[in-house]
């Protein structure tokens, strides 16, 4: 870490399949709880999140799927390990300075959201951009750029409420998406969509894994988003036990989007 | 955005905004009723020092207040004269007495004894009638807001002093008395008539200086000159009239700690209606964190809540505030408001929104982002 509390830099390395490792995760150990009542959420676990793909965490309740996105997100520090994203190491990091790095590096995409019940589509987007400093009209195009890219450029106006929670997921893929970060990380973003918003999302998101810069992982337990990853890791107990990767996961995808356009249309 | 998303936080719940306002409303009238009445009670307890000629004050030692003079003898004002530096030196007599009224019963008043030729202490504002007019028999000057006390109404009207007839050559506007007991200006020598007070005997000379002489060095020499008498400067006649009338009595202390409680109890009505609203919109703090904002951000959006909160607290106070003010223009204690106190009260109402969000702020700064994942 530098003097001014910001990570420094290391050399980004290559994926097996050639892309270029946007997130590396080293025998992350994560105790939860004091005393006589901890436990160990994270066992050692280790993952790497390749630009230009959309990896899957898959495992049963209380596996520590959540608490892993979460360390990953600099929301929660390990106990153990270490935690690089984009080049940069977060041990020793402080809050502010994880803050930083979640502003620059890390888009969210929630279960539930947590769109700003009170802000316009439009503004729920801007308000990513408004915590990095980035205002004024520049903004706005960029937000309503970010809302066209998920078909929503015709609710700019429109507040949470009067969005259906497929277009809610959308927005908070927009906010998510608007800052250009290297990593985007989903938390079960379908668990609250019915299934064909459920299936619209997820193909926005593996759209946006597309992206040669970006790394997206999303947490679920839906199976059916299963066909739209390129890479599935599965969790169990606080540890990663498998490890599938989808060759033929884009293909799938687009088959499936045909698939729908094709039932549309009839 | 921060201040988009305050203004937004604060009129999404219109209850809780009814609730902080008031409570500004509250603290903001309180306060300002509570100092307006402290500076009218200054003012009323310094008009009568401002408003003479005398640069300094010869009385009796320990003379604590205006109104409370005790008599000296009418020859320190010749020695007063021969003073060098010393211009002019006045005689005035106060001291309270009965004014019975025609109707029967009696008030307490202050008599004060000027000759208006000499200009040491004039009525002022006379509305009715003229200065000149006290130089007729038995000639008294009141003000308007005591006539119902005096039991008078009209120029012409008589009353007792002792047991001397006075009759009312005119009236003034708005010279009133901390003490209640309404000023009656009249001479010299019909004072000392209405007092009993011997002719040899006056309560203050007033002093009125030579131009360019040294205030303090006349004062030094006055002092040597007559030693059983104190000589003070207007400033400090003025200075102890206030501390006596508003500390010693506790009268000041009573309305100062008014303020103060008007500022405690709308700190934490804004405290807690600001903190509960930091709680309801705590999920949404949260994702800010999540978002990466950082602790600065998130300080700026409550604080512009608060912010928000006190202009517009400030405003809806100060339109009562004023409207009481203006109510209270035609009572014997008139409430002041003038640009400074208007000024002050929106520093307080901004420091209060500010304390009360520290406890918002505290609130947030213990969220854990990981909310974020468990709604």
């Amino acid at each position: 870490m530098s003097a001014d509390g910001t990570s420094t830099l290391t050399a980004p390395s290559l994926a097996p399949g050639g892309n270029h490792v946007v997130l590396e995760a080293r025998n992350i150990v994560k105790e939860l709880g004091h005393g006589a009542r901890k436990t160990r959420a994270l066992k050692g676990v280790s993952l790497t999140l390749n630009a230009g793909e959309l990896t899957l965490l898959m495992g049963p309740s209380g596996s520590g799927k959540t608490t892993l996105l979460s360390i990953l997100g600099c929301i929660l520090t390990p106990t153990e390990g270490t935690l690089t994203i984009a080049s940069h190491p977060t041990a020793g990091l402080s809050p502010e300075a994880l803050a930083g790095l979640r502003r620059r590096h890390v888009g969210f995409i929630f279960q539930s959201y947590n769109l700003f019940p009170t802000l316009t589509a439009e503004e729920n987007v801007r308000i990513a951009l408004d915590v990095r400093g980035e205002r004024g009209s520049d903004a706005v195009v960029r937000a309503q750029r970010a809302l066209q890219q998920v078909g929503l450029r015709h609710k700019l106006r429109s507040y949470p409420a009067n969005l259906s929670g497929g277009e809610q997921q959308r927005v908070a893929v927009a906010r998510a998406l608007v800052g250009a970060p290297s990593v985007m990380l989903a938390d079960e973003p379908t668990a609250a969509l019915d299934s064909e918003n459920g299936v619209a999302v997820m193909q926005l998101l593996s759209e946006i894994a597309k992206d040669a810069s970006r790394a997206v992982l999303a947490v679920t337990h839906d199976p059916r988003t299963i066909p739209f990853a390129n890479r599935v890791l599965r969790i169990e107990d606080g540890l990663i036990v498998g490890e599938e990767r989808r060759a033929e996961g884009v293909e799938t995808v687009h088959q499936l989007a045909r698939n729908r356009k094709r039932k549309a249309n009839a | 955005m921060t201040f988009t998303l305050a203004f937004r936080n604060l009129f999404h719940d219109r209850i809780r905004l009814a609730v902080t306002m008031v409570g500004i409303l509250f603290s903001i009238v309180l306060v300002a009723v509570q100092l307006g009445l402290y500076l009218g009670a200054r003012n009323i307890i310094v008009a009568m020092i401002e408003r003479s000629e005398g640069d300094l004050w010869v009385m009796a030692y320990g003379t604590k207040n205006f109104e409370e003079g005790q008599p000296i003898n009418a020859r320190e004002r010749f020695t007063a004269l021969s003073v060098p530096g010393v211009a002019k030196a006045v005689p005035l007599i106060v001291s309270f007495t009965d004014w019975r009224k025609p109707s029967g019963g009696s008030t307490l008043v202050v008599v004060i004894g000027s000759d208006a030729e000499d200009g040491g202490l004039r009525p002022w504002n006379v509305v009715e009638g003229d200065v000149s007019g006290l130089g007729a028999r038995d000639a008294v000057i009141i003000d308007k807001t005591y006539l119902t006390d005096l039991g008078v109404s009209s120029v012409g009207d008589t009353a007792q002093i002792g047991a001397s007839r006075v009759r009312i050559s005119g009236f003034t506007d708005g010279i009133r008395s901390f003490t209640v007991s309404p000023y009656v200006f009249t001479t010299t020598n019909r004072a000392r008539s209405l007092l009993d007070m011997p002719a040899d005997m006056i309560t203050y000379v007033l002093v009125k200086l030579e131009p360019g002489a040294d205030p303090e060095a006349v004062r030094n020499l006055l002092r040597e000159k007559v030693p059983d008498s104190e000589v003070l400067t207007k400033a400090e006649f003025r200075d102890r009239s206030l501390n006596h009338w508003l500390f010693a009595t506790g009268a000041g202390v009573a309305l100062i700690g008014g303020a103060i409680l008007g500022l405690v109890v709308g700190t934490v009505i804004v405290a807690q209606t600001l903190y509960s609203s930091t709680k309801d919109h705590i999920n949404e703090f949260a994702t800010l964190r999540a978002l990466g904002s950082s602790s600065g951000y998130i300080h700026r959006v409550i604080l512009a809540q608060a912010a928000l909160s006190a202009v517009l607290g400030y405003a809806l106070g100060m339109v009562i505030a004023l409207t009481v003010v203006y109510l209270s223009e035609r009572t014997a204690l008139p409430i002041v408001m003038t640009p400074s106190l208007a000024a002050l009260l929106l520093a307080l109402t901004v420091a209060m929104c500010a304390v009360s969000a520290l406890s918002a702020i505290g609130k947030v700064m213990r969220i854990d982002p990981a909310v974020v994942f468990n709604r």
